[in-house]
């Protein structure tokens, strides 16, 4: 992930990586997640507001006071026009019976209600405690700057959405607030017609932020563009491939640490001498 | 095997994606879907929306659609949609579809224009609304009776609307929606080749090597086209050029290799641009192909002083003043305007320099001939420093740049070889210069000799699915008969009588009540009853304010009949429930001139009957005595209509013949027969010809049990037994059940894809034998001869089987932003919802992805005047305001200076907003400019 432009993972969110890595197929493939979750510990896929610090940090913070959720809810942007009262909050605030989700956290939705990318991102200053770590949303003139939000990343199941299909959808694609940057349309010839090119959604994993306007649009049963958290979106390379062509890509290596450069395996698990000791046998 | 609802779906689903991509699906998955689809009768149609006219197979069971999707046969969009087509099933079925006839009541009982809607029978429906029109007719005249018609009619409610109020009613009051949509493009036909519609087709988009859109955000509007637009690129991505021309940067950019963001008004500078660079240059580098042009063209003109289109001095409102302070800033440019120094350059062949004071007369056809060196001295000003100074859109550009990218355009056109389409909607067409910039336009293609060929022509695409074979094909307009007759013509009104078997002198002559005239002869008192057809007038019509307060306030009956409550139902005193658009048989004619038809699918919702039923229940409710008596002169006709009462005897007629039995069942109709045992009827409903199983109450209070005949055959072929011979010839009815559309004219069974030229028009080979082209249309083909100041010589030479070229200048339009009012608005559509929304917003998914209608601003200026995205804006021009919310991302990136809001939304209702300024000749709103505010709400 040598382009990935946010932060850095933490180990403890690695281990998600890792956990959701190996379920990551069978959640595409239909595979339920309940009971999976501890009740009382958020299920990795839950989506926290905006500069949220990694999970155990973030529990470890986050003192429940709901004062993020307030902001969202009474921002100007969310005034309904014809009653003047604030319309469904994007960020809500788990209950007991929240499924999968810490109770009393911050968390959102996004088919339900999405996150409008706020141009003055209300809810990260709310926070008391840093929970909601104002730093990492603010660009380099020292302003609030709603690109430099991460609360996960749309994934498109290729399979159920329609664009791939050759049907001119692009819904998300039109929703998306970083439009042709965070979602881009990829065209491909469409050899049944002959004439009528398939427009597919492509997400740049570098620009996305996880808002899910792509996901409230979608305008399939179940979404077929959906956010996860990023550690869940993700695979991982490692350190063992290095795009030869791209110096850049060689620091990512550089990161590598000797006990991993030696292998262990079963061809290799006996001493040299030992092996060579064994003999070969022959009739 | 106990498969529910939802999971048969998704087997469905999982076989046709698996088709898609080539995927097997497992034996037992595809017996699954077999045997789900059992009972499922799929059956063709066209799509209810836009002007592509692509092809559907919609599902129907148990009574009611239950599948829809694309028509793979469909040689327009082989099987695929955009995401609005995909609903043309659920649009139906909201759970608010009107049932029954609503009146506006007291406690009594009594029709009280202040009363609230209660349900009433189709019987009282009609009583009302017979005791209404003779009311008007008895104030003022046919003129006092008025229709909203609509782009929307299918062909058969478009003619049987047409025929009652221009046959029976005498009135030419009827105009549709389509006026705000391609009236421009129509007068642009007229005046060019003398014949309406497009010369070439949709192949040309598979044939061409450059695609030039001009006003017209394709991306969103025709999906299934800009499909073929990508594809087509992605053939030959470095020889296929796309250029994206517009206001404001919208989806249609994404796939450009470049985009021109100009001033409002100024593609009129932009066309003249190319245009002088061919026709300067044309001496050292031989650019134009001057066989062509002497052989196929003549040079014209015509006045520059034609107003705006807006109300005139001593009309009736005006006087009383219903019109503010404010409001007469903009309007008083009608009569009277000082030339502005952007104008003065454009200007000065024709007479003018800055600072006269142009005094303007109001809109006219008239033109005149001119040489060719007359129309270059017309084209001098339009330098590329002039244009680009007046035309460079984007402040934030780089003036040599844009200049740049001028002279990449013309060289696209100019380029030897290069095939070149021109494609345009409302941007060139909504415009008060919008019949100008349509000639401009072929100027251009026709120079080159890039018309009228395969993969070279400009071609106007329209808004809506009828909008060429109901609007104009029918001419549901107010100075149109059918197939390109004219109100005006005497001519043309006795070849009508004849077919429509009515006395000689039953039509009247005087058509100038088009959309705008109607509201304002509403708002004058002149126009007492007004019916609204398919369209929401109320919603769709600029500064609606005035008309809005003219219908609830005025001694007037305003009736509605659509699918759901929208504005025009709210305003309305009678609200009737109309068939939706698979509960009727119809058809539909696309902006390639392709006319498809289909069979009604299932029974309409409630007691909702067919727009063709409503009309030909209340011709029941009218004799000979009662309309074809004498009328004084009244509004815009200043003859009185003769008594045709004792020709109508002659012809057979009694006094209390009803126009029902002259117009719908007369012995033409009834040789069209029901049956039920072959093709196309065979199997189908046909809820207007033999009742249905709802036995709805019809306007006599009994079970109606159908008219018992094929009445919409009878009014398919009557209508096309107008336009055949004579260049507008359709099939006939069976055959479209059969075939996916056939472009017209169709001669000996075959289609034409491209008008006026000899190879494939057989009219175009009749008209000249042996030669390449023919611009047969009959329209104005002969002319007086003058220079761009005026006729100099009244006599008229005749130019057969030629088109025009036109010297147009650039203008201003009547209001500009200035201190007060600093900001552009611009309105249009976005893809998701169709025109008003009255459809679209019922369906969840459309109304999740798009729930409201923003305001698109940049984001410094949104900074500038202290909002942020999402913040609520009040929207203010001199007529209105609306709260909109603020967009600065996504889909529609406008310039500093310039916001887009669109008008689907009836709770951002823009259109109190916008100025009802339209083109002078076409009479078409200009919806994409006038000055407003911006505000913090």
């Amino acid at each position: 992930m040598s382009t990935q432009k946010k932060p850095e993972i933490t180990a403890r969110r690695r281990f998600f990586t890792d956990t959701a890595h190996h379920a990551g197929l069978g959640l595409l493939g239909g595979l339920l997640w309940a009971g999976y979750a501890d009740k009382a510990r958020s299920s990795v896929l839950t989506l926290r507001p905006p500069a949220a610090l990694p999970e155990a940090d973030f529990l470890r913070t986050c003192i429940k006071c709901g004062l993020c959720a307030e902001a969202c809810r009474n921002r100007d942007s969310n005034i309904d026009k014809e009653t003047g009262k604030p319309r469904p909050e994007t960020l809500k605030m788990a209950k007991a019976d929240t499924d999968g989700v810490t109770v009393g956290t911050p968390y959102f939705v996004a088919r339900d209600v999405p996150c409008y990318m706020c141009d003055d991102i209300p809810c990260v200053p709310a926070c008391p405690t840093g929970a909601l770590d104002e730093a990492s949303v603010t660009n380099g003139e020292g302003e609030l700057d709603f690109r430099k939000m991460d609360m996960g990343l749309a994934v498109v199941d290729t399979n159920s959405c329609i664009a791939f299909w050759g049907l001119q959808c692009d819904l998300c694609y039109r929703a998306c607030p970083l439009m042709d940057e965070a979602i881009k349309l990829h065209y491909t010839r469409n050899s049944r017609t002959g004439k009528h090119a398939f427009l597919e959604p492509i997400v740049d994993m570098n620009v996305c932020t996880g808002c899910g306007l792509c996901e409230k649009a979608c305008p399939t049963e179940k979404a077929a563009i959906f956010v996860l958290p990023r550690e869940v979106a993700l695979g991982r390379p490692g350190a063992h491939y290095v795009k030869g062509w791209d110096k850049k890509d060689q620091q990512r290596v550089g990161e590598r640490k000797m006990e991993n450069i030696t292998t262990h395996d079963k061809r290799s698990e006996k001493k040299a001498a030992d092996y060579l000791n064994d003999g070969v046998s022959y009739e | 095997m106990g498969m529910n609802r939802r999971d048969f779906l998704k087997s469905s689903a999982a076989v046709a994606a698996a088709g898609a991509v080539g995927i097997t699906v497992p034996a037992e998955i595809q017996a699954a879907a077999a045997k789900g689809e059992e009972g499922w009768r799929w059956d063709k149609a066209a799509c209810r929306f836009c002007g592509t006219g692509c092809g559907i197979m919609l599902a129907t069971k148990g009574g009611r659609i239950v599948a829809v999707k694309g028509d793979p046969a469909a040689p327009v969009n082989r099987g695929l949609n955009c995401i609005k087509g995909y609903f043309n099933a659920k649009i139906m079925y909201g759970a608010d579809r009107l049932k029954t006839p609503l009146l506006r009541m007291n406690d009594k009982g009594e029709f009280d224009k202040k009363g609230k809607f209660r349900p009433v029978s189709w019987k009282r429906a009609f009583d009302e609304m017979e005791k209404n029109i003779k009311k008007a007719l008895k104030a003022s005249g046919p003129e006092g009776v008025a229709v909203f018609a609509s782009g929307q009619y299918t062909v058969m409610e478009g003619y049987a609307a047409q025929k009652m109020m221009k046959g029976g009613f005498r009135s030419n009051a009827i105009d549709p929606n389509a006026r705000h949509c391609m009236a421009s493009a129509v007068v642009g036909f007229y005046q060019t080749f003398g014949i309406d519609e497009p010369s070439g087709c949709y192949d040309d988009i598979e044939l061409t090597d450059t695609v030039v859109s001009w006003g017209s955000n394709m991306a969103e509007m025709h999906p299934i086209l800009w499909s073929r637009v990508t594809d087509r690129k992605l053939t030959d991505p470095e020889r296929v050029k796309v250029v994206n021309i517009t206001t404001y940067r919208t989806r249609s950019s994404d796939l450009a290799d470049f985009e021109i963001i100009f001033t409002p008004q100024t593609d009129l500078a932009l066309w003249n641009y190319i245009a002088r660079e061919i026709v300067m240059r044309d001496e050292k580098e031989k650019i134009i192909d001057w066989e062509f042009v002497k052989k196929h063209m003549v040079f014209a003109v015509g006045p520059v002083n034609i107003g705006y289109g807006m109300r005139r001095k001593g009309e009736k409102s005006l006087k009383e003043g219903k019109y503010t302070a404010k409001e007469m800033e903009t309007i008083n440019h009608e009569m009277e305007k000082k030339v502005s120094a952007t104008e003065a350059p454009a200007l000065a062949p024709y007479g003018y320099k800055e600072g006269d004071v142009m005094k303007n007369t109001g809109g006219t056809l008239k033109h005149w001939e001119i040489s060719f060196d007359e129309y270059k001295k017309s084209l001098e000003p339009f330098t590329l420093d002039y244009v680009a100074k007046i035309a460079k859109g984007d402040p934030n550009e780089d003036i040599e740049a844009f200049k740049k990218k001028l002279q990449m355009l013309a060289e696209l056109y100019i380029e030897k070889g290069r095939k070149v389409v021109s494609f345009w909607t409302m941007g060139m067409n909504q415009h008060t210069r919008g019949t100008w910039v349509n000639t401009l336009s072929y100027n251009v293609h026709f120079m080159l000799n890039k018309q009228a060929k395969p993969g070279s022509g400009a071609f106007s695409l329209t808004g809506q699915p009828s909008a060429c074979g109901t609007a104009r094909e029918v001419g549901t307009f107010c100075h149109r008969l059918p197939a390109d007759l004219m109100v005006k013509n005497p001519k043309h009104r006795a070849i009508t009588e004849k077919k429509w078997h009515i006395p000689a002198g039953t039509l009247n002559g005087v058509g100038k009540q088009h959309i705008m005239a109607i509201h304002r002869g509403i708002e004058d008192g002149l126009v007492k009853f007004a019916w609204v057809n398919v369209c929401n007038a109320y919603q769709d019509s600029a500064s609606a304010n005035h008309w809005i307060k003219a219908a609830r306030e005025m001694d007037n009956f305003i009736v509605t009949s659509d699918g759901y409550p929208g504005i025009s139902a709210k305003v309305s005193d009678l609200v009737l429930p109309s068939a939706m658009i698979y509960e009727k048989w119809g058809a539909y004619g696309n902006a390639e001139r392709r006319t498809q038809h289909w069979r009604q699918q299932v029974l309409p919702v409630g007691d909702a009957m067919s727009d063709t039923w409503q009309w030909v229940e209340l011709s029941k409710r009218f004799t000979v005595k009662d309309l074809w008596g004498e009328y004084a002169p009244s509004g815009p006709r200043k003859k009185a209509l003769p008594n045709v009462i004792e020709a109508a005897k002659k012809m057979g007629y009694k006094e209390d013949t009803t126009m029902f039995e002259i117009l719908f069942a007369n012995e033409r109709a009834k040789a069209y027969k029901i049956d039920m045992n072959s093709f196309p009827q065979k199997g189908y409903d046909n809820s207007e010809c033999n009742g249905d199983s709802r036995n709805v109450k019809g306007s006599d209070g009994k079970v109606f049990k159908g008219y018992g005949f094929m009445i919409h055959q009878y009014l398919f072929e009557e209508y096309a037994s107008f336009g055949r011979g004579h260049g507008h010839d359709l099939a006939d009815f069976v055959t479209y059940h059969k075939v996916r559309g056939l472009k017209w004219p169709v001669v000996n069974g075959k289609e034409t894809q491209w008008r006026f030229n000899c190879k494939y028009d057989p009219y175009a080979a009749k008209a000249n034998p042996g030669g390449d082209f023919a611009f047969y249309g009959p329209l104005a083909k002969a002319l007086m001869q003058g220079d761009l100041k005026g006729v100099k010589d009244k006599k008229k030479k005749p130019l057969p089987n030629k088109a025009k070229i036109y010297a147009r200048p650039y203008m201003d339009p009547p209001e500009k932003p200035d201190a007060n009012y600093d900001t552009w608005l611009c309105t249009g559509r976005v893809l998701e919802h169709w025109h008003s929304g009255t459809m679209t917003m019922r369906v969840p998914e459309l109304f999740r992805a798009v729930p409201e209608a923003l305001c698109y601003m940049h984001p410094k200026d949104a900074k500038a005047k202290g909002v942020k995205r999402g913040d609520l804006v009040w929207v203010e021009s001199r007529r209105g305001k609306v709260k909109a919310r603020v967009e600065t991302h996504g889909r529609n990136r406008p310039s500093q200076g310039l916001v887009f809001v669109p008008w689907f939304d009836e709770k951002v209702f823009i259109n109190k907003v916008c100025l009802d300024a339209t083109c002078p000749m076409s009479k078409q709103t200009d919806y994409k400019k006038c000055a407003v505010k911006v505000t913090k709400a």
